[in-house]
């Protein structure tokens, strides 16, 4: 019988590059900033890696496919890098990679780097995505932020809730991320945001306004992992260990049959059930300190708050308007500022979470450090909420 | 005679309208003149509507009823063809899943394609589809802009039940250039409009019609309706008055369609066939480098025969814009800044298309011959039980009820009228997908809204000038004439 990963591998070292509109920077630039800060933190050298996964998106406007591109930009000599794309996902999952990795005893020290330069596109949001050749013939091309509004009417049809009061409430939930991106420096947006403007800001994809979908940034993040054993032979106290990595693919279940009412994110669920049994949480509103939810759009990070089990399923609003959420809050949501102001560089976004969470657990977040978290959970949501990828990831203090 | 002729027909006309006095206001700088033609309003196809688009909703309402694999023959006629060289007729039998034995032609590159080829078919006797569609294009400030539309007639014909038949027909072809358009070129050169008037239609109506009465053994007198385009203005009234025409002119559909070229004629046809009575003879005239003069005699089984939606159904079904601009955009004929979200490649795997048939043409879900599941797409395995694919029957979604599960309006994807409504379309037989929504009027979209299926152009590759078709969801309406 699996026993999971619980326990068996720590985070040494982490970094995570400036987010944001880096004109001046390559993606390579960005991988080498968030390398250096692991690589310091960890106090190993570079040769003491052992082995690499990359995480990165979108080839078409980044460094091109393979692993080539972050074993030239880090030096990686001789070591086996692996090369991972599993949408907003990405990240997470080479995070998943180097932790397989180490727990297997295939190595002792693995790099787990996601990387994604958006801003090289020419324009604001994601590109239109390849759907692949049979896809394309029939699905309809919408963005991104058109794949997630649907949750809205699902959402808002099961409990019988208005659409202004939905509104106001995931209006909050942009507000909340504003306020906690005042205190996050590497964050792409800074400044607070007044729920008036929120609320009036034009529409994108109904009932999502301009601040209800995340900042599309250039950004790169990095772990360094072991066994714990091997962190405490380093030198290191205060252990963040992984206490589970779980990823749920959509099998087509929600697209393709009618017992889905769209108010909710099928994977999310199975994804928490998995990592909350690997991770061994009976009560995750009682043991998880903070959360960094995939927030590409207001509504996504709504709804999560049900599939995560931290709000009763139609309580979500309630919950969001009641401040549960917010930084003085029960379960503190996006204190870096989450995809909505930190930023969504998609290949880095899941180890920026795993980042601003070791950092909140080793106490060095700063100003916006909460007061004694002892176990974090991060989140992505790859593709759309009926056709996806999610991932979990629990980090705690050993 | 032997009994054969017309069994159903159907139409289509598109909802999209555009007021004339928006067009008029548009050109009133430089052609104040236009004035005077700015009376209702026309139709224009959408942006994801083309003549084989419009010739498969038509088809669509004549065959209710009609057993599609026992049709031997697809005619379609148009000045519009999709392509130069790639047959709309087959575009149009794969999306109404005719038999595999079909004969198909395109017909004819004049404004009397759609009489001519209706002629054709009715006189080779066989059970058949023919279809005309047509979206003639007037270049900006023209008359042709003002008094142009678009639309689709679809007859079905055979041996049974008989509800419109063939009684003398009468052609005369004649090198008479009232206008012309070059290979390539996207406007017709027209020449003045009182020698079209004076030297063609005065002169060469008359002995088309003397020849389809002769055969008929009538006289104009027996003529219950006079159905004849009048492409210029008063036109058919000024014939109906020189032939001693005693009986109704049929309606020339001038508001709320237009000229809809080679379409037009038949689409008068269906019009007159949807209040003819039995016994009455409708005489269906057409121009173009010659005439075609058609008599019908109409039968009992033509209260069977009428369409749910029909021309007047169609008409009564448009969704009114004054955006003038719009129709010029959909017609190419003005490049708007559309922003780098437009320069997607959009390829088609031709591979792809050819062997995905069944599921993008006839859009055929899968019932699982296992646990009875009905999914779309067609995948390997059944979504609930898994069991393989290969034990799937092909359950087609094209006329399934389906109404909305959830929807959005998209204004950041790059969509030719945006926003792009798009959303999870609830099937009542189970089978759900997410589809892109169209002719949603001002009222939008809500929640449980009945849906009813379009063929529409999925996706242009303007790089390469190739257009996919699939199937979009539209809000469904009751056809029916009030």
């Amino acid at each position: 019988m699996a026993t999971g990963i619980k326990d068996k591998v720590a985070i040494i070292g982490a970094g995570c590059s400036k987010f944001g509109e880096r004109w001046d920077k390559g993606s390579p630039d960005l991988m080498a900033e968030a390398f250096e800060e692991a690589l310091a933190d960890a106090g190993i050298e570079r040769k003491q890696i052992e082995a690499a996964w990359f995480g990165c998106y979108g080839d078409a406007i980044n460094v091109g496919n393979s692993s080539i591109p972050a074993a030239t930009a880090l030096r990686l000599e001789n070591i086996p890098v692996s090369r991972m794309e599993n949408m907003c996902a990405t990240g997470t999952e080479a995070l998943r990679g180097a932790t397989y990795a180490v727990a297997s005893g295939a190595v002792d020290i693995a790099l787990a780097i996601g990387a994604e330069k958006l801003k090289d596109t020419g324009y604001g949001g994601l590109p239109p995505a390849f759907k692949g050749t049979f896809n394309d013939l029939w699905m309809p091309m919408v963005s991104a932020p058109a794949g997630f509004a649907p949750l809205a009417d699902g959402y808002r049809t099961r409990y019988q809730i208005s659409r202004e009061d939905l509104k106001r409430a995931i209006a909050h939930v942009s507000w909340k991320s504003h306020q906690n991106g005042v205190h996050s420096p590497k964050a792409h947006f800074q400044k607070a945001v007044s729920m008036e403007t929120i609320l009036n800001a034009p529409m994108i994809a109904d009932p999502l306004g301009l601040f209800d979908c995340s900042g599309v940034s250039d950004g790169a993040a990095c772990a360094i992992v072991t066994t714990p054993e091997i962190a405490r032979a380093l030198g290191k106290k205060d252990i963040v260990s992984i206490k589970s990595l779980q990823i749920t693919t959509s099998s087509g279940r929600e697209t393709q049959m009618s017992e889905w009412d769209g108010s909710y994110v099928p994977n999310t669920r199975n994804a928490a059930a998995r990592a909350y049994a690997e991770a061994g949480i009976t009560d995750p509103r009682a043991q998880l300190s903070l959360t960094e939810v995939h927030d590409c759009f207001s509504i996504t990070e709504l709804v999560t708050m049900e599939d995560l089990g931290l709000s009763d399923d139609g309580q979500a609003v309630r919950d969001v308007l009641d401040g549960k959420y917010d930084r003085d809050g029960a379960i503190p949501c996006q204190i870096d500022g989450g995809l909505k102001c930190f930023g969504h560089p998609i290949g880095a976004s899941g180890l920026r979470m795993a980042y601003e969470v070791y950092t909140q657990l080793l106490g060095r977040a700063g100003p916006r450090q909460l007061s004694n978290p002892s176990m974090g959970l991060t989140h992505n949501l790859g593709g759309v909420p009926y056709q996806g990828v999610a991932a979990i990831s629990i980090l705690g203090l050993l | 005679m032997s009994d054969f002729g017309i069994t159903a027909f159907g139409a289509y006309v598109p909802r999209m309208r555009l007021d004339r006095g928006a067009i008029a206001a548009a050109h009133q700088w430089m052609a104040p003149s236009l004035r005077s033609l700015a009376k209702g309003a026309r139709a224009f196809c959408n942006w994801d509507e083309d003549t084989a688009t419009m010739a498969v909703e038509a088809a669509r309402d004549a065959l209710v009823g009609t057993d599609r694999t026992q049709l031997q023959a697809l005619g379609f006629a148009t000045t519009r063809p999709p392509y130069a060289d790639l047959q709309a007729s087959a575009i149009v039998a794969g999306a109404l899943g005719l038999p595999r034995t079909l004969r198909t032609i395109d017909g004819a590159l004049g404004q009397r394609a759609g009489t001519s080829g209706l002629l054709a078919a009715l006189k080779a006797g066989e059970r058949s589809l023919f279809v005309a569609s047509d979206a003639p294009r007037g270049k900006p400030a023209s008359t042709q802009e003002m008094t142009y539309g678009a639309g689709a007639a679809a007859f079905v014909l055979g041996s049974e039940n008989v509800a419109a038949r063939l009684v003398g027909a009468g052609s005369i072809a004649a090198n008479f250039a009232s206008h012309f358009r070059p290979e390539g070129e996207d406007f017709e050169y027209h020449w003045e409009e009182r020698w079209v008037r004076d030297e063609g239609y005065a002169k060469l109506v008359p002995p088309a019609v003397d020849a389809a009465l002769a055969q008929a053994g009538l006289q104009i007198g027996d003529i219950a309706h006079f159905a004849m385009p009048s492409p210029i203005r008063a036109i058919a009234a000024a014939v109906a008055k020189q032939l001693r025409v005693t009986g109704e002119l049929v309606d020339g559909l001038e508001d709320g369609c237009g000229y809809a070229g080679s379409a037009h004629a038949p689409l008068m046809l269906a019009r007159a066939l949807e209040t003819a009575q039995p016994g009455e003879r409708i005489l269906v005239v057409s121009f173009g480098q010659g005439v075609d003069a058609l008599v019908f005699e109409v039968t009992d089984a033509i209260a069977a025969a009428r369409p749910a939606r029909g021309v007047s159904g169609s008409l009564a079904r448009g969704i009114v814009t004054d955006a003038y601009l719009r129709m010029l955009s959909f017609e190419q004929g003005i490049e708007l800044e559309w922003g780098m979200r437009a320069e997607k490649n959009a390829k088609t795997a031709l591979t792809e298309q050819y062997r995905s048939g069944g599921q993008i043409d006839t859009f055929d879900a899968g019932a699982c011959g296992s646990c009875g599941t009905i999914q779309f797409p067609q995948l390997q395995y059944c979504v609930k039980c898994h069991e393989p694919g290969s034990g799937f029957t092909a359950v087609s979604l094209v006329d399934a009820p389906a109404k909305v599960m959830t929807q959005t309006s998209d204004w950041l994807s790059y969509y030719p009228s945006p926003p792009l409504f798009g959303g999870f379309v609830q099937f009542d037989n189970g089978a759900r997908l997410q589809m892109e929504m169209v002719d949603v009027g001002p009222e939008g979209l809500e929640l449980g809204m009945p849906l009813e299926m379009v063929f529409r152009i999925k996706e242009q590759d303007r790089m390469r000038g190739y257009s996919r078709y699939f199937w979009k969801a539209t809000p469904k309406l009751d056809g029916k004439k009030d």
